[in-house]
């Protein structure tokens, strides 16, 4: 892959950032808002879940590098699987059954990433290829969304409650906890706008319990975008990343997702404000979409990179068969990556326009 | 008797249909989803194969080579159209569940091309032979990889055989893991096929490797020095 070599990022600015060790150490430090908002909307699940990625994944790591006859406690340093657990971890819904994890930190770590090559090698974003055969084979355990703790608080009558600690370990390693009461799990908002059943928005906001307590999007998860939004503004002005990527995603999410919108009739597919503070968002524009490795990089590149996977999101948000789409968006564009690559060339000082890779 | 040998090791392993040449592997990724459908294709395959192998072989010195490829097709095709019509009499419900897949062993280049690279060089009993074991390599292929991705996909192995084997196979059906096995879905699916597929050649690859290494350690080195030509080969 040689035009990795004149534009690879992560671009040191900064001799501090100058290793990959400090890079994803960055990238792990600027996760924490969103674990914490995570944690404080579904309670402890996310937390359990990025304990036990991070355990099987550095496990399939070291084992595999062994394998590979790698020094494995080189590799394991540079924290990269670590990076992966968590977004990983964040990305499975809250309080999923053990074993589902480990499947998952398989293909993550020794599909997506060793059997390519290791850190570098990967075309495809682990934690991604994961999530999407996880979602693929287990739709059961990876629609089970819990419901979040404003809305819980707003339902009169209801005697349901968040999984504590030791409720939410049971539903981890036993899959059911007999002193948890029924109703902690509902559909996503995303999902809720998807199945609208012909009811206007405003009808959906306020027949739904999910926007019992939302502000501007959906019950919980706009605060959880809020945190990562915060995480990775905290990456950019680190200089981990440049903004084109994530800037041209959310930017043609913004662009689609005002175009159909048509004020909210029971045919709107969601405001803008819902779609870019829902789901999956902002974690995937600042923590997947940036991936240094799977991600185009040529700086042209980046923002057609990062404007597809928008424009994916929405479509598949809108007309797919799934409510979320960032991980599907995200591969799909991974594919793209080095064709994008090719096509948009710099040019090299003191030279005439790039030919973009023609031949003429 | 060492031609035999030859051909079974190449058949079997060192130039398999699907492991090294890759041929076949329309039918291959999409019809192993169990052991049934797998060894369904696979004996269709193997049949077809040896059919026309032999035929080749018996024409080999009446067809002209401008015409050859015309006619090898026409042979596959009439042997594929007699086992699909066996099939269809036979084995009627697997019949249906191979579907397409059956008339589509014509278009299986594994099959043209053992008729062109071996049987329309070689007589009657080799060819036949080679038929023989190319397609029984490239069945215990579809085999291996129709129980991994019936294993993993839905916890059973040799379900429903009485489609092939008549009623009394359908006891043979074995659960792996319990009934509240909840399946791993990838498994069944194309991408599943082409995972279970690049590990099985992963596997090969890797015992050749290991193979080669042992011999390279067991080589007896000769004794004294031996002049090295820098100048090329001699022959």
């Amino acid at each position: 892959m040689s035009f990795m070599k004149q534009q690879s990022s992560p671009h040191a600015h900064s001799a501090r950032l100058a290793t990959s060790n400090n890079v994803m150490q960055q990238v792990l430090l600027a996760t924490v808002p969103g674990i914490v908002a995570l944690s404080w909307n579904f309670g402890p699940g996310t937390l359990i879940n990025i304990v036990l990625c991070s355990l099987f994944c550095l496990s399939f790591e070291a084992a595999f590098l062994k394998l590979r006859g790698r020094n494995a406690l080189f590799y394991i340093k540079d924290c990269s699987a670590l990076v992966t657990a968590f977004l990983l971890g964040i990305a499975l819904p809250a309080y999923a059954p053990w074993w589902l994890l480990v499947v998952g930190c398989f293909f993550a770590i020794v599909v997506a990433k060793q059997l390519y090559g290791g850190l570098g090698y990967n075309p495809f974003n682990p934690a991604m290829v994961a999530y999407v055969v996880l979602l693929i084979s287990f739709p059961v355990e990876m629609t089970r969304w819990a419901l979040d703790a404003g809305t819980l608080s707003s339902l009169s009558g209801v005697d349901a409650a968040l999984p504590n600690l030791s409720q939410a370990l049971q539903l981890v390693f036993t899959g059911h906890a007999p002193s948890l009461a029924d109703g902690w799990t509902a559909a996503t908002p995303l999902d809720v706008v998807k199945q609208s059943q012909g009811l206007t928005l405003d009808q959906l906001y306020q027949n739904q319990a999910i926007f019992n307590s939302a502000v501007f999007a959906g019950g919980g998860w706009e605060w959880v975008n809020i945190a990562f939004l915060l995480g990775g503004l905290y990456l950019l002005y680190k200089g981990v990343f440049t903004w084109h990527a994530p800037v041209a995603m959310l930017v043609s999410l913004l662009l689609l997702s005002a175009l159909f919108y048509d004020g909210g009739s029971s045919a709107s597919k969601g405001s803008p404000l819902f779609h870019l503070f829902s789901g999956a968002t902002m974690f995937g524009a600042f923590f997947i979409v940036t991936d240094p490795v799977s991600s185009a990089v040529s700086t042209k590149g980046r923002l057609i990179y990062g404007a597809c996977i928008g424009a994916l999101v929405f479509v598949i948000r809108a007309w797919g068969n799934y409510p979320d789409a960032v991980a599907f968006a995200v591969l799909l564009m991974n594919f793209a990556a080095p064709f994008i690559d090719y096509y948009t060339l710099p040019r090299t000082y003191g030279h005439k326009k790039a030919q973009s890779g023609r031949v003429k | 008797m060492s031609e035999y040998k030859e051909l079974s090791l190449n058949g079997l392993w060192k130039n398999n249909p699907a492991l090294v040449q890759l041929l076949g592997l329309c039918p291959l990724l999409a019809v192993t989803g169990s052991v049934v459908n797998a060894l369904g294709l696979g004996l269709a395959t193997m049949a077809v194969l040896i059919g026309s192998n032999i035929a080749v072989s018996l024409i080999r010195n009446a067809v002209s080579d401008a015409i050859r490829l015309p006619a090898f097709v026409m042979i596959i095709a009439s042997f594929t159209t007699g086992t699909e019509l066996l099939m269809q009499a036979f084995t009627y419900e697997l019949y249906q569940i191979l579907g397409i897949f059956i008339p589509l062993i014509v278009t299986n280049c594994a099959i043209l091309g053992r008729a062109d690279a071996y049987a329309s060089k070689n007589s009657l009993l080799p060819s036949a032979f080679d038929g023989l074991m190319m397609g029984l390599g490239f069945m215990l292929v579809l085999l291996a990889i129709g129980a991994i991705r019936e294993v993993l996909g839905a916890g059973s192995l040799f379900a429903n055989m009485d489609l092939l084997f008549g009623a009394s196979a359908s006891s043979w059906e074995l659960q792996l893991f319990g009934a509240n096995y909840k399946g791993f879905l990838v498994a069944v699916l194309p991408p599943g096929a082409f995972l279970v597929t690049g590990l099985l050649i992963a596997i090969k690859n890797g015992v050749d490797t290991y193979i080669e290494k042992r011999a390279a350690a067991n080589k007896v080195l000769v004794k004294g020095s031996k002049r090295v030509r820098t100048t090329g080969n001699v022959a």
